[in-house]
């Protein structure tokens, strides 16, 4: 399989303070890789160089063409879906136009009605609030949100920032559900950055973890979970 | 009965226009919290092209139109020129640049034009309508009318177009409004392009009763703040509503208050100003903001 994202060395800094300190990773075609780490790692750092929203140096790769450098929407139009962390829905906008922005870069394609449907059937309880308000969902549902807003990009890849971030762990499940589902069904590849290693463990076929910045192990999901070092700091049994 | 009713009136009239330019004041602070204070000289700059355009002997309703398309694409130019570049500056910088605009485009316009008085023509001229004992003026009904055009049209545009769904989103959230692909600096200098070419509008249609000149759209400026404070900064509904308001308050006044009479109607408009900040500082429709310091 070939990466269908690729980071060599990359660096990242907010104004001076540099927060990224050369890491190497890459996301498979078709794949679910994640990032692991504590709080201030540089998880959301990374996603952020990823999407063009931190100065960076390195090299950073999507489909073969170097992205780095690029403006923010412009990697968005390239199929690169990001869904922030805290959610970063529109909250005064309702669940409906909120969608309709996600497909904003793909205007006079067609039908966006069938795009409506296929994503109302990821999220059921979505179709149920089309009228309401962003800001009056609960949690959960506003990070479902986000996640078919990114969908409506008819994405290759979704950056995922802390899913799980404040939410009931049967939530949690549901949610996780649905990407693997998205994952499976639209070959859309996925970046998960995550707290919640086990979970994240249990979804992706390859993990890195991130410490102050560095990349200080890596390999597939299931050798990182027999990982003894990793079952005490991060996963807590 | 009758001579309030006429009042209310022509306060509806002289309203739509504050409502207007109040509406182009707020369309900018929405999109970037910048109040600008330029809106008034952007309109009368524009009232003076539309003004060459009918002496080169276009007619009314084209050289209209062809000001609505120049003062657009000014204040496309303006936001990319002059405000982009102090766009992350503190908002003090970028007052003092508005106001600094203000100034040039007040000069620049006497130089060109002259600081006397010019008539302008009214596209709705002609004897007023009688109903009883109420006079209705054709332009003010002109005036109403078009403003009401211009505010149906806006809310069409931000309501189910894709591009006005994406003004708002960069408006509210430009960091979200990129990840989905919007160029947000476009969207803002769009905002300014269409807030201007509403200006224009007010200004047109103000230029008949008060005449051109670089001064002309002072007054109105401030009528138009009283009227977006009043409605509140944060509600393009609010400012149409608070334009109106005003206008009528003001004539009312000036014509039950012996005192103020019209000499003093203006500082009727800066009263109201201070009563809204004292008692309503969100204006009666504006967005209450907590922010943390």
């Amino acid at each position: 399989m070939a990466a269908l994202l690729e980071a060599r060395s990359l660096e990242g800094s907010y104004g001076r303070t540099k927060v990224l300190h050369g890491l190497d990773f890459a996301v498979e075609e078709g794949g679910i890789t994640t990032i692991l780490g504590a709080n201030g790692a540089g998880k959301t750092t990374t996603l952020r160089a990823v999407s063009g929203m931190v100065k960076t140096s390195g090299e950073i790769r999507f489909a073969g063409q170097r992205i780095d450098g690029r403006a923010t929407e412009d990697i968005a139009r390239l199929g690169v879906a990001h869904v922030p962390e805290g959610r970063g829905t529109f909250s005064q906008l309702t669940v409906e136009e909120n969608l309709r922005l996600g497909a904003y870069v793909r205007r006079g394609t067609g039908a966006l009605v069938n795009e409506f449907a296929r994503v109302y059937e990821y999220f059921p309880v979505l179709a149920q609030r089309q009228r309401q308000v962003a800001g009056t969902l609960s949690g959960g549902e506003q990070q479902m949100l986000a996640v078919a807003r990114g969908l409506m990009l008819r994405p290759r890849l979704l950056l995922l920032d802390e899913p799980s971030l404040g939410l009931a762990p049967m939530v949690v499940r549901e949610i996780f559900r649905i990407v693997r589902a998205i994952n499976k069904e639209e070959r859309v590849s996925v970046l998960l950055v995550e707290q919640n290693a086990s979970i994240a463990l249990a979804l992706a076929d390859h993990a890195y973890l991130l410490e102050t910045g560095r990349v200080v192990m890596s390999g597939p999901a299931a050798d990182l979970q027999r990982n003894d070092a990793i079952r005490r700091s991060y996963l807590g049994y | 009965m009758d001579i309030f009713i006429q009042q209310v009136m022509s306060g509806l009239a002289t309203g739509g226009i504050y409502a207007s330019l109040a509406l182009a004041l707020v369309m900018i602070y929405e999109a970037t919290e910048v109040v600008n204070y330029s809106q008034g000289e952007m309109a009368m700059f524009s009232t003076y092209l539309c003004w060459s355009l009918l002496q080169a002997g276009l007619p009314y309703w084209v050289a209209f139109f062809a000001t609505l398309v120049l003062a657009f694409v000014g204040g496309v130019l303006i936001e990319r020129v002059i405000i982009r570049p102090v766009e992350d500056a503190p908002i003090l910088t970028i007052v003092i640049v508005c106001i600094g605009l203000l100034v040039i485009l007040n000069s620049v316009a006497g130089w060109i034009y002259s600081y006397i008085q010019k008539p302008f023509p009214t596209p709705f001229p002609g004897e007023p309508f009688k109903l009883g004992n109420i006079y209705l003026g054709k332009h003010d009904l002109g005036e109403i009318g078009v403003t009401l055009v211009v505010f149906v049209l806006l809310f069409v545009f931000f309501r189910f177009t894709t591009l006005g769904l994406a003004m708002r989103a960069a408006a509210q959230n430009p960091v979200a409004s990129r990840l989905v692909g919007i160029r947000v600096g476009w969207m803002l200098a769009l905002g300014w392009g269409l807030a201007a070419a509403v200006g224009a509008v007010a200004g047109m249609i103000v230029a008949p009763v008060l005449f051109l000149d670089p001064n002309m759209m002072g007054g109105v400026l401030l009528y138009a703040f009283a009227s977006a404070t009043l409605g509140g900064f944060t509600s393009p509904g609010g400012a149409v509503v608070g334009g109106l308001l005003v206008g009528v308050i003001e004539n009312l006044v000036a014509t039950y208050v012996s005192f103020i009479g019209t000499e003093l109607k203006l500082t009727v408009a800066l009263a109201l100003i201070i009563l809204v900040l004292l008692f309503r500082p969100s204006g009666l429709f504006g967005r209450v903001t907590v922010r943390r310091v």
